[in-house]
């Protein structure tokens, strides 16, 4: 692989650790801070939403559930849509 | 309810688990046709589609403990299960977004394959096969001895009997069908799991205006404020900080799921895959939450207590509530075909561990033909399903419920740092390797015999040596520090110069 490609390829393959690194970030932010409203803000995760007949801890433990697949579509797409292609290419320029 | 036929043979679950089994052994006599090579056995061939396999993914994962046990969960206390929920699906996204695609690139059965790419082979395979056979035996005796009692509860089966049936059949689709009759009892397991589990929340809340919100308000009217609200589950937050970092780092470090990404043909396919479970699985957490209130709202608590202190029958018995005996016999051979799911891909990957990495890698040295592969596989199988059943048999009436989290933080500790480090660091090496593994497997075992769980409730000490049930949140840490001071400390300049090539290959594909 000559050196110019091997270049591109390392600043992609950074790119693609930053993006994982962050949406992985996000994830775990995501999720710890679900534990920490229950474990050390009770009373907030008790509280009444919705008339009395849901409570916000459901809410954020489900939004946390919904999250993890709507992260994973977002890095998917973005793979799919820049990260393939700029690996072809690369591939096709000089492959190893 | 006063009456439940549960624990009675019951004709509609005969029925469909004989169906189910007839199916699947049908499937395995078609995959042993198929089933001619290594690549066969332990990859299916790498030509499952990324539908298949994210189906495949999810039907490892959800377990018979994740259905029948959060739905139970739920029931019994309302919020607090959707704590588990949450925590067993976050790990899967951490898979897509730092395992997969590398992982697919990188090796070829195992994932010590990836880990041992540019180390020296030998020390890093005893060690990877090492943690990965702890983690399976670990969580096949939790499999099994849950099986067990499962299947009394449900068929009235003796509970030997169960365990031996389940070892039976499912050593017969690993044994002569492998990874193609163990991804398609994966798919049509989790197929009817998902159908199974969405019919019964369709009626559940069909019975309260399609709102979900109203089933909640009702569970409040019944059992108070408390049902919405954190428990007892957090009584210590340390614990349940603990638990989550074993499940978020344990799921990407589970040798049965990180073999399944083999079964692919390219890194992409295995991405889509990923994507493709963790929505199906997020789905089917959020449905058996539905399953838990509806059950405790619909049955009673007292009647789920009454049938199963554990609470572990809330589904079966909804079904009943909803649907009769007909839907509850659905239900429970739904729970059966889970059963035999999981511990078919787990002893799966038991056997790549001893026939691939140590039997090919280890005492072969990587020489080692085709046929020979297959037989030491084979008999790795059969090694296998026996060491279940007789650890299903010893481990019968004990409480087993701590060893799934036991061996998610043996696979987050010992697995997953190692793996990481192995694709992201340059001057990783194979000592440092090998002190992580070693360090992640010994650790977490150790702590959690020292745990108020087998210290104090299991060996009867008064008082337990360290306070944390599961050690996740010290023993993560840990193979981590011992990864990176014993890598700075002894370098090895061989695996920094063979990171290039790893590099290349990771991100670009093998060929």
């Amino acid at each position: 692989m000559s050196e110019p490609s091997r270049d591109e390829l390392r600043r992609l393959v950074g790119r693609r650790w930053r993006i994982g690194a962050v949406l992985t970030a996000v994830m775990m932010i995501a999720y710890f801070g679900f534990i920490f409203v229950v474990a050390f803000a009770k009373p907030t995760a008790g509280e009444l939403v919705a008339g009395g007949r849901v409570s916000l801890g459901i809410v954020i433990g489900a939004s946390v559930i919904v999250l993890a697949p709507v992260l994973t579509a977002i890095y998917v797409r973005w793979a799919n849509r820049h990260y393939d292609p700029a690996v072809k290419a690369l591939r096709e320029k000089g492959a190893p | 309810m006063t009456t439940t036929s549960l624990g009675e043979p019951n004709g509609v679950a005969i029925a469909w688990f004989l169906g189910f089994v007839a199916i699947t052994l049908g499937i395995t006599w078609w995959a042993a046709r198929r089933t001619r090579t290594a690549n066969d056995f332990f990859a299916a061939g790498g030509n499952v589609s990324a539908v298949q396999n994210g189906f495949a993914l999810a039907g490892d994962y959800m377990s018979a403990a994740s259905f029948l046990g959060i739905a139970g969960l739920v029931s019994k206390s309302g919020f607090d299960g959707l704590i588990y929920s949450v925590g067993w699906l976050v790990g899967w996204p951490v898979i897509t977004f730092l395992i997969a695609e590398p992982l697919r690139n990188l090796g070829k059965y195992t994932f010590a394959d990836a880990v041992a790419f540019r180390l020296r082979q030998r020390p890093v395979r005893i060690a990877a096969a090492g943690s990965t056979l702890a983690v399976v035996t670990i969580y096949l005796i939790a499999q099994m001895v849950g099986a067990g009692g499962l299947i009394h509860l449900l068929f009235g089966l003796p509970y030997k009997a169960a365990i031996t049936l389940v070892g039976a059949v499912m050593l017969l689709y690993v044994l002569f069908g492998g990874m193609i009759a163990t991804t398609w009892v994966q798919i049509i397991k989790a197929g009817l799991l998902l159908v199974g589990a969405t019919l019964l929340a369709v009626l559940v809340l069909s019975k309260f205006g399609w709102n979900p919100l109203e089933l909640f308000a009702e569970a409040r009217r019944q059992y108070g404020d408390g049902v919405l609200a954190p428990g007892d589950l957090v009584a210590q937050p340390l614990e349940v900080v603990s638990l989550g970092i074993a499940l978020m780092f344990g799921t990407a470090g589970l040798p049965h799921i990180l073999m399944r990404f083999y079964t692919v043909p390219d890194a992409q396919t295995a991405r889509r895959s990923v994507a493709y479970a963790t929505s199906l699985i997020g789905f089917f957490y959020l449905v058996t939450f539905v399953l838990g209130f509806g059950a405790s709202v619909l049955v009673g608590r007292d009647a789920i207590k009454s049938v199963d202190k554990g609470y572990n029958m809330a589904a079966p018995l909804l079904a009943e509530v909803l649907g009769g005996t007909g839907f509850l016999g659905f239900i429970s051979a739904v729970a059966f075909a889970t059963i035999l799911a999981v511990v078919a891909g787990l002893t799966l990957s038991g056997a790549a561990a001893l026939a691939h990495d140590l039997w090919g890698h280890v005492i072969r040295r990587g020489e080692i033909t085709e046929r020979e592969q297959l037989r030491v596989a084979r008999a790795a199988t059969i090694g296998l399903a026996l060491l279940a059943i007789v650890l299903g048999i010893v481990f019968q009436g004990q409480n087993v419920a701590f060893m799934v989290g036991l061996a998610f933080a043996i696979a987050a500790s010992a697995n997953f740092p190692a793996l990481l480090l192995s694709m992201m660091w340059r001057r990783f090496t194979t000592r440092g390797a090998v002190a992580s593994m070693v360090t992640g497997t010994v650790s977490s075992l150790l702590l959690i015999t020292l745990s108020p769980t087998v210290w104090k409730d299991l060996l009867g000490n008064p008082e337990a040596v360290i306070p944390l049930k599961n050690p996740g949140i010290i023993t993560v840490p840990l193979a981590f520090v011992v990864a990176i001071v014993v890598s700075l400390i002894w370098p090895e300049p061989e695996a920094a110069q063979g990171f290039t090539d790893a590099h290349d290959r990771m991100h670009l594909g093998a060929s």
